[in-house]
């Protein structure tokens, strides 16, 4: 499969290291081969060079002029509901839970281990159970089998 | 402010000769007429000051300089008596007549003992506070902290009945104090309980005339009736306290629960 996400202008990336860490900002132009112009007005990150190794490109991309001014980009974000789009992703909820699992103190890691442990319990049990009933099942039309036979 | 007072010492310069300027000035410091706006930048330029100053008014011109009288440092005085070279050259100023051998004896601080050290706690532990043990037997226990010894050691307990630690001293450098915290208000600790209460009682040796020195085996250590006793009166309020919690189940299996590190867990990113 050919590669999907570019870099390019119009391209929404996450910040992944540096002063931004975890923000979006939107690609304008490209400077080299490592850096490019980057701006974020719906996430305050000044208009600003950003090197490309600490940029994660994501999937969507917006539309404006090249190198349009930071109103521009605003204005072209907002009309993508970029923001919207990227709490909904699976990358943007992973981030967020990684987030509050770094919060959480020592009795609420302890908290959660039991909340698993429950979990886990039920959900084994529940596994045997049908398991036992999916045997109990096979040998019963087995036995039926050899009785027609 | 600097602003208004700079114009006010520039109309008065016009008016007055520097010198009649300054026998009228009052005594006290004098801000500076130019002064620094920052990074290096000057309220007026060279010129702005040029004219400020009236240096134009000097330019070519030249005080005298005045000449003081050089004092002598040595004198010559006539000697009296034959062979004794008729003169010679003395110092005004006489020379010590010694000097110590020995460099001055410095005053120094006097040290501190022990007891009048000042203590530290950490903000983070206060009186309630669930602590991880460390280090010592009881380690990777969650404990209750109760308060700080004259010694700076906490006193800490289990309580006994849900973990088996009793009370007992750390130092707080192996302690881990958690963000949890029991409401021990109003817990009176008996007074007794200080750091001699824990200090280690030791047997003198046996003589050498009385048997085997060998031959005495170690005694185990037994807690007292009183220890038992000190502990139950604390551990019945901090149990108290706990049962008072909203959580007070998960508290309790929370504190019967050893600490453990488990994959990817690195205890100084952690928050506890």
């Amino acid at each position: 499969m050919p590669f999907q996400r570019f870099v390019e202008s119009g391209r929404i990336a996450y910040v992944s290291d540096g002063q931004y860490k975890g923000k979006l900002v939107a690609i304008v132009d490209i400077i080299d081969q490592n850096r490019v112009l980057v701006d974020g007005p719906a996430s305050n990150v000044p208009r600003c060079e950003m090197r490309l190794n600490e940029l994660h490109l994501t999937k969507f991309r917006i539309r404006f002029s090249y190198t349009g001014s930071t109103r521009v980009v605003r204005k072209a974000w907002e009309a993508a509901n970029i923001n919207d789009l990227w709490k909904e992703t699976m990358w943007a909820r992973k981030v967020e839970a990684k987030k509050k699992r770094l919060e959480l103190s020592d009795f609420d890691r302890f908290k959660l281990r039991k909340a698993k442990q429950i979990r886990n319990k039920l959900r084994t049990d529940v596994f045997y159970r049908l398991k036992k009933k999916v045997k109990k099942a096979k040998t019963t039309s087995a036995s039926k089998k050899a009785e027609k036979k | 402010m600097a602003d208004t007072e700079v114009k006010e010492t520039s109309v008065q310069e016009n008016k007055n000769t520097p010198a009649e300027m300054k026998k009228g000035r009052k005594g006290g410091r004098i801000r500076p007429r130019n002064y620094d706006l920052g990074n290096g930048v000057y309220r007026f330029s060279r010129t702005r000051m040029f004219h400020k100053k009236a240096v134009y008014k000097f330019i070519g011109k030249k005080t005298p300089k005045t000449v003081k009288p050089k004092k002598p440092i040595t004198i010559e005085k006539k000697i009296s008596g034959d062979k004794n070279g008729e003169k010679r050259i003395v110092l005004l100023k006489k020379r010590r007549a010694n000097y110590p051998t020995e460099d001055p004896v410095t005053v120094h601080h006097s040290k501190k003992c022990f007891r009048d050290h000042r203590r530290y706690l950490r903000p983070s532990l206060k009186p309630g506070t669930i602590c991880i043990l460390l280090a010592g037997i009881h380690k990777g226990k969650r404990v209750v902290f109760l308060k700080q010894l004259k010694s700076g050691l906490l006193l800490v307990t289990g309580p006994f009945l849900i973990n088996a630690c009793p009370l007992r001293r750390v130092s707080q450098n192996y302690v881990i104090a958690t963000s949890t915290r029991i409401n021990v208000s109003g817990l009176k600790i008996p007074a007794h309980i200080n750091d001699d209460y824990f200090k280690r009682k030791r047997e003198k040796r046996a003589k050498k005339e009385e048997g085997d020195i060998f031959s005495k085996k170690k005694d185990e250590y037994k807690p007292n009736d009183q220890r038992k006793a000190d502990q139950n009166v604390v551990d019945k309020f901090v149990i108290a306290a706990i049962k008072r919690n909203k959580e007070k189940k998960m508290l309790f299996t929370y504190l019967s629960a050893m600490f453990g590190l488990r994959s990817s867990q690195y205890p100084h990113r952690l928050k506890f």
